[in-house]
């Protein structure tokens, strides 16, 4: 394993009593002085800045190259309006997703498009891109550039302090800003399930824009504990964990993300298996699992019936703050995946009866005006 | 950080306070603060064996599962129930109201000897302050 790399926050995280740990190849805060439940919430009630520069920035730029990307995402790309979002994905030849990403659409049919991915498939995924992609579209990695979430009920209220047009967005859309006097690219998005914002700005200019959101004594930094636990609240899949290869769109839930053209029309790689699957029905679910009790149920938990049948695995597990209790997701077989059926975790050898449960655990707060 | 004078503390983290032939024992202010949020404590079972340096029980906190060694040998005979409803005690109180459970010694005679083998304040913090 190579050195962990370090994002341009790397000192602004120490200086801020960030507690650093190996993240996907990146040494990256797991929280700071106040601890992940307070992290939490303050995300839940105000706002809560996270460094994401972790993840990887894609550009696609060429001829047609916004038709072309439809090859190897299922999103309708072409008829993306320029800075509107969609959550998307790469699949496989399998249907097997390599990677869940937020696509932008660009100013024009060449794009570029941009793909914000998970850091520790960004190299998998610029490879993919390039073997899927004919030679004349670019591709390329923008680690020139810096991002920062700011996520939270009153996000709008901050960025609005500095310049009134993040507020006007609405979700999954994007614009520009300039806050204390820097420039960046904004997104209404973000993967907590509250209202919130992601920056992007130049990597010299990350340190200044971040410590002037700090000044308005209104953000709180958040580190990879609340981020995972806000997004296991709201019900959202962590590659790696959640997502693989060895899992479709169908059996994850996540077939809202592929229109209705484009599962009548396929053209995407991956796109035979994940029409077929759809046909005959996904042989297992993601759900929700609530542990009866305190005790959590983490990833690789094996669920069973009461009868000792295993039908399931835990893949995301662990406390959620805003419930007061511990929350997990998982994958169960067809048939047990009513919300209400009773099943059993093996905890490391101790049995935890858990109930399979709706999904998100704590409801989405997006504005949509 | 804090590590009261009274306390006999082990390598792994745990405090012990001696209570006639009884021992008392919690995590110290090192061990929450590295933990972060504690969000479940298992509290043994009344009667359980006790070994020096071994697990005989588990903390877990918003991010990991840590095991729980006990200080010396004995068997449990009393856990702070408060912990199944307030495990956060562990980080608010380490020494306080966030104990964790009470061993009784099989022998009294060795316990004097047993708790001596243990780290003092000084040797405990400079363990962990290196």
């Amino acid at each position: 394993m190579s050195t962990p790399r370090r994002t341009c926050l790397y000192d602004l995280h120490l200086a801020n009593g960030g507690r650093m740990v190996d993240f996907a190849g990146w040494e990256m805060p797991l929280r700071y002085g106040p601890g992940p439940v307070a992290e939490h919430e303050a995300c839940r009630s105000g706002a809560a800045l996270f460094d994401v520069s972790h993840m990887g920035i894609v550009e696609i730029s060429g001829p047609d190259a916004a038709r072309r990307l439809e090859a190897v995402l299922p999103a309708a790309v072409s008829a993306l309006a320029p800075g509107t979002l969609k959550y998307s994905f790469l699949l496989d030849a399998d249907g097997g997703v390599v990677d869940d990403v937020i696509v932008t659409g660009g100013p024009g049919p060449d794009g570029p498009v941009t793909l914000v991915v998970n850091a520790g498939n960004t190299v998998e995924d610029l490879v993919h891109l390039r073997l899927h992609l004919a030679d004349d579209l670019t591709i390329s990695h923008r680690d020139d550039l810096a991002l920062v979430a700011l996520q939270g009920p009153t996000a709008a209220d901050v960025l609005a302090r500095f310049d009134p047009g993040p507020s006007a967005l609405g979700f999954m859309q994007a614009g520009g800003a300039t806050i204390g006097g820097i420039e960046v690219d904004v997104t209404r998005s973000g993967y907590t399930g509250e209202d919130g914002f992601e920056l992007m700005v130049a990597v010299d200019e990350a340190v200044e824009l971040v410590e002037g959101l700090l000044a308005t004594g209104a953000v709180t930094l958040a580190g990879l504990a609340a981020r995972d636990s806000l997004r296991l609240e709201a019900g959202l899949c962590l590659h790696g964990h959640d997502l693989d290869r060895t899992t479709t769109p169908v059996e994850a839930g996540l077939v809202w993300a592929i229109p209705p053209g484009r599962r009548r029309d396929g053209g995407f790689l991956g796109a035979e298996v994940v029409a077929r699957r759809l046909a005959d029905g996904p042989l297992r679910h993601r759900v929700g699992i609530r542990p009866v009790g305190r005790k959590p149920v983490r990833d690789g938990a094996e669920l069973r019936t009461a009868t000792g049948e295993v039908v399931g695995t835990v893949t995301s597990g662990g406390f959620g703050p805003t419930l007061g209790a511990p929350v997990a997701m998982g994958y169960v077989t067809a048939g047990h995946h009513e919300p209400g059926t009773e099943l059993v975790a093996d905890v490391r050898g101790t049995d935890v009866p858990v109930a399979v449960t709706a999904l998100p655990f704590v409801p989405h707060r997006y504005y949509r005006p | 950080m804090e590590f009261p004078a009274d306390l006999r503390y082990s390598s792994d983290h745990e405090w012990a306070r001696r209570d006639g032939d009884r021992v008392v024992v919690g995590i110290t202010d090192y061990a929450q603060d590295a933990l972060g949020d504690v969000v479940y404590v298992e509290l043994p079972a009344i009667g359980t064996a006790t070994r020096s340096g071994s697990a005989f029980s588990e903390i877990e906190s918003t991010k990991s599962v840590s095991d729980l060694y006990a200080p010396v040998d004995g068997r449990i005979v009393e856990v702070n129930e408060a912990l199944t409803d307030a495990p956060e005690l562990l980080n608010e109180d380490p020494y306080g109201r966030g104990w964790i459970c009470v061993i009784a010694v099989e022998d009294p005679a060795s316990l004097g000897a047993s708790l001596d083998a243990l780290l003092d304040a000084a040797a405990y913090r400079a363990l962990v302050e290196g």
